[in-house]
């Protein structure tokens, strides 16, 4: 009896995750293994001939390597900023009110809204960081058409977005830490800078690696900006796998190469959640 | 006791937080002074609305507020209901199959609907809910974290509180709204503000589902506005930009505790 009241409690939401997750997930997988259909052609079963393709396929690489970089270039520092943000903020100083909110905002920006402001920034000559590079000297630079620059100008603007939302997780640990510990640090002699390695950070860990997580994987998933700031360019220099999907899909029209790039994300995601199913305790977060 | 080296970290915390702020607050110098002001910055500078004016007559603004503001409601209200009823289900029902069937939700945790764009727009096609609000919102309306959130909190609600309303005639539904309801409140608004600041801000999605001013949220309909290639002033843009993001970030200012407190409530759950 109550089994049938928990299954029809249950169906609203599992007919809509079903038609939205579980089924597009495995058509996904499915039509990995299918060619392009045309009016001419039906599609048929190729086996992994899309998946050869792929990885012959350098923009494939390229874009790889991109989103390798763009994670690696925004994790490690968003998180180390966003701890230093979080100390900070904890601590009693003057106007922390203002401090706070002013590390915060940018979580509530969308990234459209974001790269409009930061387009100006990097925009050659007329733009903020050439006017201020001309005053010791620097000439104009195309910041964002420069393959060599590219990537590093969307890497600075996603830490900005970043770091604030970041700080809270570890505002919250840094809450529970009881005030008395640092108070016998100081009695016993310890510098601030050795109380901070030796205790705060290790006790920090668990939402260190929490944050890790969940940054990674966000990551992987930032390409709005793409849309406003390079399209991917120049030359794929900073083009990212999902915005890839995306070109993929709806602007060269081979979903079967969408549907292989897809299941590559998939896979990078699943390799993540593995990770923190192994790594973290889940006691510490998920009871 | 004031320690050495504390106001030297006050310091660098305050100049942090103004290098923070600075890229909105040239957002607002941009979108106020004059075009020619853009890059020259001058305290007495005049004060304009014509940006603004020039950016609401150049994009259809009333209609985006319109769409997104239909999109955020609807999903949020969809949402609230649907992960209501589950949450319960996980929380206090014994039944055949909970875990694996939890374990198949959480699974929209890992597998947001952002990555599966090609599968979804397919199934919108097949549905023929392409180009309609509806069809942004449905892959949201089921949430995962949802249903996980209330799921913790209807765990920490008494039995006997359950067990007092159903002495008293209660049904099922009658337990929920009287008891589980009023009791998750907290967390009713937590989530509610995650979720209407994410589905406020979300791009990519809507953009592949909308072709037309009639569906389009305030996210594309700034994207196309804001394109280099539509030769906008950059002037007009950051006001348009300012206009797109005013409800939230106003919202934000004046409730900026609610709001730290709610993506916390929500992150560490």
């Amino acid at each position: 009896m109550m089994g049938i009241y928990a299954w029809l409690l249950l169906l609203p939401a599992s007919v809509l995750l079903v038609t939205f997750t579980h089924y597009p997930t495995v058509a996904t997988f499915i039509h990995s293994l299918f060619s392009n259909g045309t009016v001419i052609r039906p599609s048929r079963f190729v086996g992994l001939d899309n998946y050869r393709a792929v990885m012959h396929d350098p923009v494939f690489w390229k874009v790889m390597e991109n989103t390798v970089l763009f994670a690696l270039g925004t994790v490690p520092a968003s998180i180390a900023l966003a701890l230093l943000m979080a100390v900070w903020v904890n601590r009693r100083i003057p106007g922390r009110a203002f401090v706070r909110l002013s590390y915060f905002t940018p979580t509530i920006l969308p990234m459209i809204a974001v790269a409009n402001i930061w387009l100006f920034f990097y925009t050659p000559d007329i733009g903020l960081l050439d006017q201020i590079s001309a005053l010791f000297g620097g000439h104009g630079h195309n910041w964002l058409g420069d393959s060599r620059t590219v990537l590093w100008c969307l890497i600075v603007m996603t830490i900005w977005k970043e770091a604030g939302f970041f700080m809270i997780f570890y505002l919250a640990a840094l809450q529970t830490h009881s005030p008395e510990l640092e108070e016998a640090a100081r009695l016993e002699g310890a510098s601030r800078g050795a109380f901070f390695w030796r205790v705060t950070f290790p006790l920090l860990m668990p939402t260190t690696l929490f944050v890790f997580i969940n940054a990674t994987l966000n990551s992987f998933k930032l390409v709005d900006h793409l849309f406003i700031l390079t399209k991917g360019g120049p030359d794929n220099a900073s083009n990212l796998l999902l915005y890839y999907i995306y070109e993929n899909a709806f602007s060269f029209f081979d979903t079967a190469s969408a549907a292989t790039l897809t299941v590559i994300l998939l896979a990078m995601l699943a390799a993540m959640a593995i990770v923190q199913f192994t790594v973290l305790d889940k006691r510490i977060h998920y009871r | 006791m004031k320690r050495p080296g504390s106001s030297v970290e006050a310091l660098a915390a305050w100049l942090l937080a103004v290098l923070w702020i600075a890229p909105l607050v040239y957002a607002f110098w941009a979108a106020f002074h004059p075009s020619e002001y853009a890059v020259h910055f001058n305290l007495l500078a005049p004060l304009t609305l014509d940006q603004f004016r020039e950016a609401w007559r150049q994009a259809p603004f009333m209609r985006y507020y319109f769409n997104t503001f239909v999109l955020v409601t609807m999903i949020l209200a969809v949402q609230l209901v649907l992960c209501t009823l589950a949450a319960y289900a996980f929380a206090r029902l014994e039944f055949w199959g909970r875990e694996v069937m939890f374990a198949l939700v959480l699974l929209q945790l890992m597998i947001v609907p952002e990555v599966l764009i090609v599968e979804n727009y397919r199934t919108l096609a097949a549905f023929n809910l392409v180009d309609t609000i509806v069809g942004i919102g449905l892959p949201y309306m089921a949430s995962a974290f949802g249903i996980f959130l209330l799921r913790q909190s209807f765990k920490t609600i008494p039995r006997e509180l359950e067990e007092a309303a159903r002495m008293e005639g209660c049904g099922i539904m009658g337990v929920l709204w009287r008891v589980y309801v009023p009791t998750a409140r907290p967390t009713y608004l937590a989530y509610a503000l995650v979720s209407v600041s994410y589905h406020w801000n979300n791009f990519l999605w809507p953009l592949v589902v909308t072709n037309s001013v009639e569906t389009r949220p305030l996210t594309v309909g700034l994207a196309i506005f804001g394109a280099p290639e539509s030769g906008v002033d950059w002037s007009v843009i950051s006001a348009g930009t300012l206009l797109a993001v005013a409800p939230l970030l106003i919202a934000f200012f004046l409730f900026q505790r609610q709001f730290v407190q709610s993506f916390l409530h929500a992150g560490i759950k």
